[in-house]
């Protein structure tokens, strides 16, 4: 029987009167990558900014590892171990690469991952580390990106659109890096808008719609999903 | 040569205007809040001095060592009780917030302190002067003061771009989210920007002190010296920030040559000139 990292109980959310999830639940296990699916607009990354600490929630809609953790701020989510990498990268545009990905590894919390680590994942980002953040191609700075999240050595990592304006072959070739980063047992949440790309690299898929889970499974195909949003 | 000597005061003066500006920068880089308070800040710090060097009877260059930490410590907790509360997308609140504890600092101190005009004395270091050429002598206290300018400045440049608070400081102006998940609580780092803007306060206060005589109502133009200097420089330059004051005090030592009167318009028109030829500063480092 897994370990359950993160299960997520029936959490709303709201920007002023507007709701945008509605009684959403969720669990990952250890170990696990899950993907989160859905249109503009289906909740995604307010789920994950709700995990992430960003945007607050009841106490008890959120439990990482036993407990209850859902009014805490992001700053000591990090500190649990839930590192996320924002959609549309959000590097630091006064720091260098490799001070953006000094600053994630502040907390200095224990793990394997550290710079050599992750200059050893992402080759180029080595040659470039001194350069400022925002002279990079946008592969390169999603690279950063996550290589800034890994840095905290987060039990769970959230991965914000990675796939967001990037080329496919970009693309292909962040994924391609994903079994690396799971290697060492940590889980993953991908909030994709690119279904082939969530399937393949997920165990667990959860499609969102309107804010609310319309279908969940392990192995998931494209006909089914297409059934849940089109054929209702 | 009398012209040089002129310019050379005026420089030394700027190092004074760049100790006043150089918080109220680091302030506004960190966390887009323009203290209208600083200048009463600096002269609440001038009267702690005061009290530091009366109490022990320390030379008032000395006092510094008390008074910096006294303020940082003063800067930290009116962050977190304070101010904290009055940032977020708009900057009127911090504006009225600053401007209403000016009020209380000017006011306080005149009740404690009376509107007597006070001076720190620091001994024969202040009529000192070094010979530098014939008809040309440089005094020892503007050379310190304008040498410790310089040092506060290249400090507060390698805690900007060399230290992790610094990257953190850096971080956290960019992007307050995103610093969030970084571990980064905002709260802390804005407090740990205004300890650091106060501890140069302390220095710039002391030195005011021993300089000129102050009292509870100089504040406010203070301010505008620092505000004048920043923007000279260009938003976010540190360097800029002190080329700005040294521009500031040149202007006002021509000024003051040719008539004594025109000693602070002469300060307001050379910013004036520099705003409109200008506007983005000399060394701007802020965009948009």
């Amino acid at each position: 029987m897994p370990e359950t990292l993160l299960e997520v109980r029936a959490l709303d959310a709201h920007y002023g009167d507007f709701q945008a999830l509605f009684g959403v639940s969720i669990k990952v296990e250890a170990g696990q990558v899950v993907a989160v699916i859905g249109a503009n607009g289906a909740g995604k990354s307010t789920l994950l900014q709700s995990i992430a600490g960003l945007i607050r929630a009841r106490r008890d809609a959120i439990v990482f590892e036993g407990t209850a953790v859902g009014d805490e701020p992001a700053h000591v989510m990090v500190a649990r171990g839930i590192a996320l990498v924002p959609e549309g990268r959000r590097l630091f545009p006064s720091l260098t690469v490799e001070e953006n990905l000094l600053i994630g590894g502040q907390l200095a919390r224990n793990g394997p991952w550290n710079l050599d680590r992750v200059y050893a994942l992402f080759p180029v980002l080595s040659e470039r580390r001194n350069q400022p953040s925002t002279s990079l191609s946008g592969g390169q700075q999603q690279m950063v990106a996550i290589g800034r999240a890994l840095m905290s050595n987060p039990k769970l990592l959230l991965c914000d659109e990675i796939s967001l304006g990037l080329a496919p072959i970009v693309v292909r070739d962040i994924y391609s890096r994903l079994p690396a980063i799971v290697a060492d047992g940590l889980s993953l949440i991908i909030v994709e808008q690119d279904i082939v790309q969530a399937l393949a690299a997920s165990d667990h898929v959860y499609c969102l719609q309107e804010g609310r889970v319309r279908l969940e499974g392990a192995s998931l195909t494209l006909d089914d999903i297409a059934a849940a949003y089109f054929a209702v | 040569m009398h012209w040089l000597n002129i310019i050379i005061q005026g420089v030394l003066t700027g190092g004074l205007y760049a100790l006043f500006a150089a918080g109220l920068s680091l302030i506004f880089g960190v966390m887009r809040l323009v203290n209208i308070a600083h200048g009463d800040l600096i002269v609440l710090a001038a009267y702690l001095a005061l009290i530091v060097t009366t109490t022990l009877g320390i030379n008032p260059l000395l006092s510094i060592i008390i008074v910096a930490p006294v303020m940082a410590a003063i800067g930290y907790a009116l962050q977190r009780t304070l101010l904290n509360r009055t940032l977020g997308d708009d900057l009127l609140p911090p504006l009225l917030v600053t401007f209403g504890l000016s009020v209380i600092i000017q006011n306080g101190l005149l009740e404690l302190f009376t509107a007597d005009s006070r001076r720190l004395q620091a001994g024969p270091i202040e009529v000192d002067s070094i010979h530098v050429a014939a008809g040309l002598a440089v005094g020892t206290l503007p050379l310190i003061q304008f040498t410790v300018a310089v040092i506060v400045i290249a400090g507060l440049q390698a805690i900007f771009y060399r230290t992790a608070i610094g990257r953190a400081f850096r971080a956290t102006s960019d992007d307050r989210a995103v610093a969030q998940l970084m571990g980064l609580d905002n709260r802390h780092v804005y407090a740990l920007a205004m300890a650091l803007s106060l501890a140069v306060v302390a220095i710039a206060g002391v030195f005011l002190a021993v300089r000129a005589n102050f009292d509870p109502s100089i504040g406010p133009a203070r301010l505008l010296f620092g505000f004048e200097a920043v923007i000279i420089g260009g938003l976010g330059s540190l360097w800029g920030t002190l080329v700005g004051g040294v521009v500031l005090g040149v202007a006002q030592a021509i000024g003051a040559e040719i008539d004594p009167g025109w000693q602070l318009l002469a300060g307001h028109i050379a910013f004036l000139v520099i705003v409109a030829v200008r506007p983005e500063g000399l060394f701007p480092k802020v965009q948009g």
